[in-house]
């Protein structure tokens, strides 16, 4: 347990490290971008008085080097900065209900997408070559291979204009009850869902399809298991690690991938925030949207070698 | 009358109640039904506008909205802002349905003798929504402050910057003192920014607080994603029938059309062209097609070789097809430009000026005087400009060449193009917001010192005349000086100018509208919620 602990400290360090080569990176990215932030707000409307004036406010006359580190040392604290914009709200506060939403839609979406695809896994690598299999392969990858905003309003087409049952937009009242929540963000969770179920499912598919040709699987058959049994009993716990790789990066996508979701379903998350933000040059929310997308991945990506580690006894008990 | 004129008639009426007929078809599909005129007059009074009914909740989905908004009146930018500004705030004075000036704040005005001065007495039952106590001469003056002086960083400071003091006259009089004369100073002031917010005791503004004194007040929101308002009894204006209004962002084309298709919400605030003609099928909406003061403008610098020579521009001004290109990029929905900018939805507007036409042959007769035969020029674009921005383009393009032109698109990016390209490039395209007078527009784009003179344009009767017509109070002088501006714009200017776009959006059947619709901006000049309502 020792080594595991070492790993995750040492894996949490290295991923710091990449959190401070991403700031830099999404800083300057957004230095070159043309235009400033004053300009932005101005927008057609600017004269060179009045941007001159807006840029003393906002404190853009300072090299970009210094602003950076300003900011760095700030977030160093814990301090994310002000918005960019008037007026000035900590970036925690124009960001946190956003990312709430973000999440709550990516949990919706896992809740059901992750079972729905380990399971269908399962099944198909019981039936394999069935015309089951061949059916649930042929529409999980179609549905992966459409773009999302396409898959989208091809279900407002159909549960929402044709037979209405579900609204079109996901926009949400502050003071709903969590069913009516839960009914509203419907067609753009069961959008994540058809995108993300196909890759998870395969994974499953083919890690315990593998796994069948091994010798100890020959040998349960042999003393007359039943094949469902062969899979869910021996096949599935040595898979495990290959499907919790795809499961993670799947959540991670669920969180950092939902932009055209959003833009689709008129959904307040984290996303469309951040699209804003860039063309505001609102640069300490980009920063910070960044980070917590960049610290998706790193966490996400930890947690799936930790559990794989877990799942397998050979390295949870190392000679 | 027989039992299907009398259904006919039934339909017509239950049209004229919907909003959906004007008073005008009303008339003649009457007569059309065998009534007489005398019949259908007192039908259309009974039946039509003349009773808005009170109550319900209206959705409006708004086109473009940005989570960095700002309730800073001085930094409004996006359609959901200015809406929600003409929503719960108020002005001095407000554009009709007719595009006449009204009153908002301000129950009356006047001038001095040479227009330099200005009066405006306030309505003394207007009254802000959270500070609950009357809008007075003190919360006049720190808002207009609000975009003057050193340092302001409002959009609205060129507005304003020929003011020279504004002074309380008593708690419900405020004068304006201009440093020459403007006869246009009391339509400025329905410009977005000049939303009238509460005092602080040191002289500027509570924006912070979105406190206004609109027809609704603000119950809850969010910048960029959505607001509920309530209607502020007591609203000292006409009109507010809903109970309750919902604004609610909607950035995506087909989301917007989707909510209002399926009755998500009950209008919005622009349709897709390309999309209209289907829209225009489904006997649940209503489509508005509202010819604005919106302009798409190609400008030449007129100090940058070829352009600095006339025929040359005269000749790029005759070898665009105007009709071709609204036709096809605008699908119909705009008005034809005549290379001056003054549109027919702006007073004063001259109507004998002859239409400049497609004539490529003449185009190739003044390039031929020029000694630019063969004349190949880029022209700057981008496709945030406006919907099809680049297309239209190419069709210039292709047009021209039988004037033996050649225009090379450069197609710029979208990013920092007003920053970058435009007032830079010696061609580019450009999208015009509406202003309300001739003058405004003039002063701001075609005056030889103005900061945007996008053509870069000197020509001293043109420039003398707009100086004369600001401070000019007699409105039949004023015509004829607007017209001579007209024809020296189109004949010697550096601007093309193609079309005015109109304003095309939609509601849901059972939402009732007056007869004329505001020109200013979409949804009756931004002022849907205080003066639609639903009729069942």
């Amino acid at each position: 347990m020792g080594d595991l602990l070492t790993l995750v400290a040492k894996r949490l360090g290295y991923g710091l490290l990449t959190l401070l080569v991403v700031s830099i990176l999404i800083f300057f990215a957004v230095e070159l971008l043309p235009g400033d932030t004053a300009q932005a707000i101005l927008g057609q409307s600017a004269t060179p008085d009045t941007v001159a004036a807006l840029r003393e406010e906002l404190g853009l006359n300072q090299p970009a080097y210094i602003r950076y580190f300003d900011w760095l040392f700030g977030a160093i604290r814990g301090d994310l900065g002000v918005s960019a914009i008037p007026p000035h709200q900590p970036v925690i506060s124009v960001i946190g209900p956003r990312f709430t939403h973000t999440l709550f839609l990516a949990a919706y979406a896992a809740v059901i997408a992750v079972p729905v695809a380990i399971s269908l896994g399962v099944i198909v690598a019981l039936l394999r070559n069935t015309v089951f299999d061949r059916v649930a392969n042929v529409l999980t990858l179609t549905s992966i291979s459409s773009p999302e905003f396409f898959l989208g309003y091809i279900l407002i087409l159909i549960f929402a204009v044709k037979i209405p049952i579900f609204p079109a937009l996901a926009t949400v009242p502050t003071d709903v009850s969590f069913g009516e929540l839960l009914y509203r963000t419907f067609l753009p969770a069961l959008t994540l869902v058809l995108v993300v179920t196909a890759h998870m499912m395969r994974m499953t598919r083919a890690a315990i399809i593998n796994l069948l040709a091994s010798p100890y699987i020959e040998m349960a058959r042999l003393k007359g298991v039943p094949p469902w049994k062969v899979i869910v009993k021996h096949a599935l716990p040595n898979a495990w690690a290959p499907i919790i790789n795809v499961v993670a990066l799947n959540l991670a996508y669920l969180v950092t991938g939902v932009v055209l979701v959003e833009v689709v379903f008129v959904y307040p998350g984290v996303g469309q925030l951040l699209v804003d933000a860039v063309s505001k040059r609102n640069f300490p929310v980009v920063q910070a949207v960044s980070l917590i997308f960049a610290a998706t991945f790193i966490l996400l990506n930890l947690a799936a070698d930790v559990g794989s580690i877990l799942t397998n006894p050979r390295l949870r008990h190392p000679k | 009358m027989t039992k299907k004129d009398q259904d006919l008639i039934n339909r017509i009426a239950n049209g004229a109640r919907a909003g959906r007929i004007s008073r005008r078809d009303f008339m003649s599909y009457s007569a059309a039904a065998g009534l007489a005129t005398a019949g259908a007059t007192s039908l259309w009074t009974s039946s039509a506008k003349a009773a808005p009914q009170a109550g319900g909740t209206f959705r409006w989905g708004v086109h473009d909205g940005n989570t960095g908004d700002t309730h800073d009146p001085g930094s409004y930018l996006t359609r959901t802002m200015i809406f929600l500004a003409h929503t719960h705030r108020s002005y001095l004075t407000m554009i009709n349905g007719d595009n006449t000036l009204g009153p908002d704040l301000a129950e009356s005005w006047e001038a001095s003798a040479d227009a330099s001065e200005w009066t405006f007495r306030l309505n003394p039952n207007a009254t802000f929504h959270l500070a609950g106590r009357p809008v007075v001469a003190d919360d006049v003056i720190a808002s207009l402050n609000h975009h003057r002086g050193e340092g302001t960083t409002s959009s609205a400071a060129p507005l304003v910057a020929d003011v020279v003091d504004i002074t309380k006259v008593d708690d419900h009089t405020v004068k304006v003192t201009l440093s020459g004369g403007n006869a246009d100073f009391p339509w400025i002031m329905t410009a977005y920014q000049f939303a009238i917010c509460p005092a602080n005791e040191d002289g500027s503004i509570d924006w912070q607080s979105g406190d206004g004194s609109g027809p609704y007040k603000i119950d809850s929101g969010e910048f960029g994603v959505q607001f509920a308002l309530s209607r502020h009894d007591g609203w000292h204006g006409e009109g507010a029938w809903f109970d309750k209004v919902e604004l609610i962002t909607l950035n995506d084309a087909n989301a917007r059309q989707t909510a209002l298709v399926t009755g998500d919400v009950d209008a919005i605030s622009q349709i897709d062209l390309k999309t209209m003609a289907l829209m225009g099928r489904d006997p649940n909406l209503q489509l508005f097609n509202v010819p604005s003061g919106a302009a798409i403008t190609l400008p030449m610098l007129t100090d940058t070789a070829p352009f600095d020579n006339v025929d040359v521009r005269n000749a790029l001004k005759l070898s665009i097809d105007r009709d071709e290109m609204i036709e096809k990029i605008m699908f119909g929905a705009a008005t034809k430009g005549n290379d001056f900018h003054h549109s027919p939805a702006q007073p004063y507007w001259p109507d004998d000026i002859p239409q400049r036409e497609y004539d490529p042959d003449q185009a190739k007769a003044l390039l031929k005087k020029a000694g630019a035969e063969g004349l190949t020029v880029n022209l700057s674009t981008a496709d945030s400009v406006t919907s099809g921005a680049v297309d239209m383009a190419v069709l210039y393009a292709e047009h021209a060449k039988a004037a033996g032109i050649t225009i090379n698109v450069v197609r710029e990016p979208s990013d920092g193009y007003y920053s970058d390209v435009w007032l830079k490039k010696p061609w580019c395209l450009v999208s015009w917001g509406s202003r309300p007078t001739p003058d405004m527009m003039y002063t701001l784009a075609y005056k030889s010192d103005a900061a945007w003179n996008e053509s870069r344009w000197q020509n001293e009767r043109f420039n003398e005349l707009l100086l004369q017509g600001k401070g000019e109070l007699d409105d039949s002088v004023r015509a004829e000086i607007y017209r001579e501006m007209a024809i020296l714009a189109r004949d010697d200017g550096g601007t093309v100018i193609p079309f005015f776009n109109n304003f095309v959006y939609g509601a849901r059947a059972n939402v009732g509208t007056p007869e004329n619709l505001a020109a200013s901006w979409e949804n009756d000049g931004a002022r849907a919620a205080s003066r639609w309502w639903f009729t069942g």
